[in-house]
C-alpha cells in the first residue's frame, strides 16, 4: 500500500512540471505583457523602457524566464499583482482562498449528504413516485446553468423570503467566536447549495445506477443466499460495491467544484478566488492569472491522486502493484 | 417426535411464473412436483431454460420479484411451509437450514470482502457466534474443505483465488451452518474438468460428514452417474422422467431422455457426429398446447399436440410424462 501511494505520489511530479510549463506557456502567448501599459506612457522614454524589460528579465531566452518563474514560485513567491498596485499575489490570495475552500466544501458536503441516500432510496424503490420525483430533479438539476440557478435562489430566498443574505461572506465586520461561525454558514447557504445543484443531480443519478447495477450481481444473490438481512445485504454488500466508481468520480470532483465556483461567486458577490480570477482575467493581470491557474491545476491533480488512494482502500483488487 | 419417513423436503405442485412485457407469461416452473429424502442427493437435469434453476431459487423463495412469481404449490421443509413462512422467518432457513452453492465461483463472492468475513456474518447472523469464534470457525471449516494454508486464506479475497478454491470457500459458506439441505445449482460448470471431480468428491464428503442431503441442479450426465441417489429429468418447465439413476442410465423412458442419454459420447465406439436432438427448448412464453416436447420428437403421435401427458408411474420408482407408456402400451423407444 505505501509502495502504491509512493508511487502515485511520484507520477504526480512529471503531471505538476508539465502544468508549470502549460500555464507558463499561455500566460506567455497571451498579447502584452507585465509593461504593455507603461510603454503607452508618453513620458517614459524608451531606454528606459528597454533597461526594465532587461532588468526585468523578459529579453531572456524563454526557458531561462521559465526557470526563474518556476524557482519564485516554488519559494512561494508568485510576484505582484498589477490591478492592486503592486501587492503579492500570494497575499491576494491568501485573503481569499479559504473562503473559496468553505464554498467548496460545503457543495461537496450538501452534494454528498443529498446525492448518496436519494440514490441508494431510489435504486431501492425502482419505478416508485419518490424515484420518479427524484429522476425529475436530477434532470432539472442538471438542466440549469450555475448562474440561472443562482438568480432563482437570490429572488427567492433571500429577496422574497429573507432567509438568507444574497451576496458575501460575512455581514458585518466585528463578529467573533460562534457568531462569525453562524454568519459565515449563513452566507454559504445560498453559493453552496447553488454550486451544488449540479453535482447533487449527476451524483444521484450515479448512484442510483451504481446500487442497481450491484444488486444484479451474482454476490448479491450469495448474501441473500446466507439468510442476511436486508439491511446488511444493501448497506454491507450492495453499497460498498457501489461507492467504488462514485469515489473515483469524487477525485474529479475539485475540479468542476473549483470551476463551477468560479460562476457561482461571481454571481452571489461571493469574495473568493473564483471572483478574484474573473476580475484579473478582465484586467489582464497575468501573475494573477498564472498563479491562480497552477492552483487548479495542482488541486484536480490533487483530487485524481487522493481519488487513486481511497480506491485501492476499497477495492481490494487494485492494489499495491 | 418427527416421522421417520418424512421427506426432508417435498415439493408440490410448484408454479413460478415470470410476467413480461406485453402480457406474456413465463411458466418457468409449471406444475413441479418431488420429494426428497434425508442422506439422498436428487438430481435435476434439463437444458438451459429448463427450469431447473428456477426450481432451486424458488424453494430458497429467491426468485426476482417483479417480474418473478411464486404462483402456485407448496415447498415442505420437514413437514415445515416455507412458502408462508414471513420473510424473516425465511431468512432464518436461509443459509441455515439450507446452504445454497452457484454455477459461478469467480463472480459469487463479494469482491471487496475477505473469505473470512464472508465465512464469518453467517455464523454471526444465525449461530449469534462473536466474531472472534466465528472467524476461528471460518478456519476449521475452511481446512474441512481442503485449504492446507486456511489461517491465511480467511484474510485474502476472492481474486486472491482460483475459481476451483472458490468454489471450495463457497462450499465453507453453505456449510458453515451445518445445513439439513445443501442446493448445489451446476457447481461445476464453470471450473475445468480435473476441478470439477475434486469439488464433487468434497460435496459428496461434505454431505456425509454434516449428515446432510443434496439437491443437484446440473445438465452434466456424467456428474449425475457419479454422485445422485436419484434423478428428475425437467424439460420446458416441468419434470418429464423420474427414477433412480441406475434405472434411468440403464432403461430411460421418454424420449428426450433417451436423446440426451444418446448425445454423449461412447469410449467405444468411433462416430463422426455426436448424436443431439433436434431443434431448441422452446421459450417459455410459448409452450406448444400438448406435450412440451412433441415437437422436437420422433415419436410424436396426434395425441401429443392436443394434450399434455400426466407424470405417471410405470415401473416402482420410475415417473414418466408421456403416452408411449399409458397402460404400458406403444413401441419401445431406444
Amino acid at each position: 500500500m505505501h509502495k502504491y501511494i509512493i508511487r502515485r505520489i511520484l507520477q504526480f511530479i512529471p503531471m505538476l512540471i508539465l502544468v508549470t510549463i502549460v500555464v507558463f506557456g499561455l500566460a506567455k502567448a497571451a498579447p502584452g505583457d507585465v509593461l504593455s501599459g507603461e510603454r503607452l506612457d508618453p513620458n517614459i522614454p524608451a531606454e528606459v523602457y528597454e533597461m526594465r524589460r532587461e532588468a526585468l528579465g523578459l529579453n531572456d531566452p524563454i526557458h531561462i524566464q521559465y526557470w526563474n518563474w518556476v524557482t519564485t514560485v516554488a519559494s512561494g513567491d508568485f510576484g505582484t499583482s498589477m490591478q492592486y498596485s503592486g501587492r503579492p499575489v500570494a497575499d491576494l490570495i491568501a485573503s481569499r482562498i479559504m473562503n473559496t475552500v468553505y464554498l467548496s466544501l460545503f457543495a461537496l458536503g450538501v452534494t454528498l449528504a443529498i446525492a448518496i441516500p436519494i440514490g441508494i432510496y431510489s435504486a431501492s424503490r425502482k419505478y416508485s413516485l419518490f424515484d420518479y420525483g427524484a429522476t425529475t430533479f436530477a434532470f432539472l438539476g442538471l438542466a440549469t446553468p450555475n448562474f440561472f440557478a443562482g438568480l432563482l435562489a437570490i429572488y427567492i430566498f433571500a429577496f422574497i423570503l429573507g432567509w438568507f443574505p444574497s451576496q458575501g461572506s460575512v455581514s458585518a465586520p466585528g463578529l467573533s467566536g460562534i457568531e462569525l461561525f453562524l454568519d459565515k454558514l449563513r452566507h454559504l447557504v445560498l453559493p453552496g447549495f447553488t454550486l451544488g445543484l449540479a453535482s447533487t443531480a449527476m451524483y444521484m443519478r450515479y448512484m442510483r445506477t451504481e446500487m442497481l447495477e450491484v444488486k444484479g450481481s451474482d454476490f448479491i444473490r450469495t448474501a441473500q443466499a446466507k439468510g442476511l438481512s436486508n439491511n446488511s445485504v444493501l448497506y454491507k454488500h450492495t453499497l460498498r460495491n457501489a461507492l467504488i466508481p462514485i469515489i473515483t468520480l469524487l477525485g474529479l470532483e475539485f475540479g468542476t467544484l473549483l470551476s463551477g465556483a468560479i460562476i457561482t461567486e461571481r454571481v452571489f458577490n461571493y469574495p473568493g478566488l473564483g471572483q478574484l480570477f474573473l476580475t484579473s482575467i478582465t484586467n489582464r493581470d497575468y501573475p494573477v492569472i498564472m498563479a491562480i491557474n497552477l492552483i487548479l491545476a495542482v488541486t484536480i491533480l490533487v483530487g485524481n491522486l487522493l481519488a487513486d488512494i481511497f480506491y485501492a482502500i476499497v477495492d481490494p483488487r487494485i492494489r499495491y502493484d | 417426535m418427527q416421522n421417520q419417513n418424512q421427506p426432508l423436503l417435498e415439493v408440490k405442485g410448484l408454479k413460478t411464473y415470470f410476467y413480461m412485457e406485453q402480457d406474456r407469461v413465463a411458466k418457468a416452473v409449471d406444475d413441479v412436483s418431488f420429494t426428497l429424502k434425508k442422506g439422498e442427493t436428487l438430481a435435476l437435469v434439463g437444458e438451459s431454460g429448463s427450469g431447473k434453476s428456477i426450481t432451486s431459487l424458488s424453494i430458497m423463495r429467491l426468485i426476482p420479484s417483479p417480474p418473478g412469481k411464486i404462483v402456485e404449490g407448496s415447498v415442505k421443509l420437514e413437514g415445515k411451509e416455507l412458502l408462508t413462512l414471513s420473510d424473516r422467518d425465511m431468512r432464518r432457513v436461509r443459509g441455515n437450514d439450507i446452504g445454497m452453492i452457484f454455477q459461478e465461483p469467480m463472480t459469487s463472492l463479494n469482491p471487496v470482502y475477505t473469505i473470512g468475513n464472508q465465512i464469518a456474518e453467517t455464523l454471526m447472523k444465525h449461530k449469534k457466534m462473536r466474531k472472534k469464534e466465528a472467524y476461528k470457525r471460518a478456519v476449521d471449516l475452511l481446512k474441512l474443505v481442503g485449504f492446507a494454508r486456511a489461517e491465511e486464506i480467511v484474510n485474502e479475497y476472492p481474486h486472491q483465488l482460483s475459481g476451483g478454491m472458490r468454489q471450495r470457500a463457497m462450499i465453507a459458506i453453505a456449510m458453515s451452518c451445518d445445513p439439513k439441505l445443501l442446493i448445489a445449482d451446476e457447481p461445476t460448470t464453470a471450473l475445468d474438468v480435473t476441478i470439477q471431480a475434486q469439488i464433487l468428491d468434497l460435496m459428496v464428503e461434505m454431505k456425509q460428514k454434516f449428515d446432510s442431503s443434496v439437491l443437484l441442479i446440473t445438465h452434466d450426465l456424467g456428474v449425475v452417474a457419479e454422485v445422485a441417489d436419484r434423478v428428475l429429468v425437467m424439460y420446458g418447465g416441468q419434470i418429464v422422467e423420474e427414477a433412480t439413476v441406475y434405472e434411468l442410465f440403464t432403461n430411460p423412458k421418454h424420449p428426450y431422455t433417451v436423446g440426451l442419454l444418446n448425445s454423449i459420447p461412447s469410449l467405444d465406439e468411433e462416430v463422426d457426429r455426436l448424436d443431439s436432438i433436434p431443434g431448441t427448448v422452446p421459450p417459455a412464453h410459448r409452450f406448444p398446447h400438448g406435450c412440451r416436447f412433441a415437437p422436437r420428437c420422433k415419436h410424436a403421435m396426434p395425441e401429443c399436440l392436443e394434450e399434455n401427458p400426466e407424470l405417471r408411474e410405470t415401473d416402482a420408482h420410475h415417473k414418466v410424462r408421456c403416452y408411449l407408456y399409458e397402460e404400458q402400451g406403444g413401441e419401445k423407444v431406444g
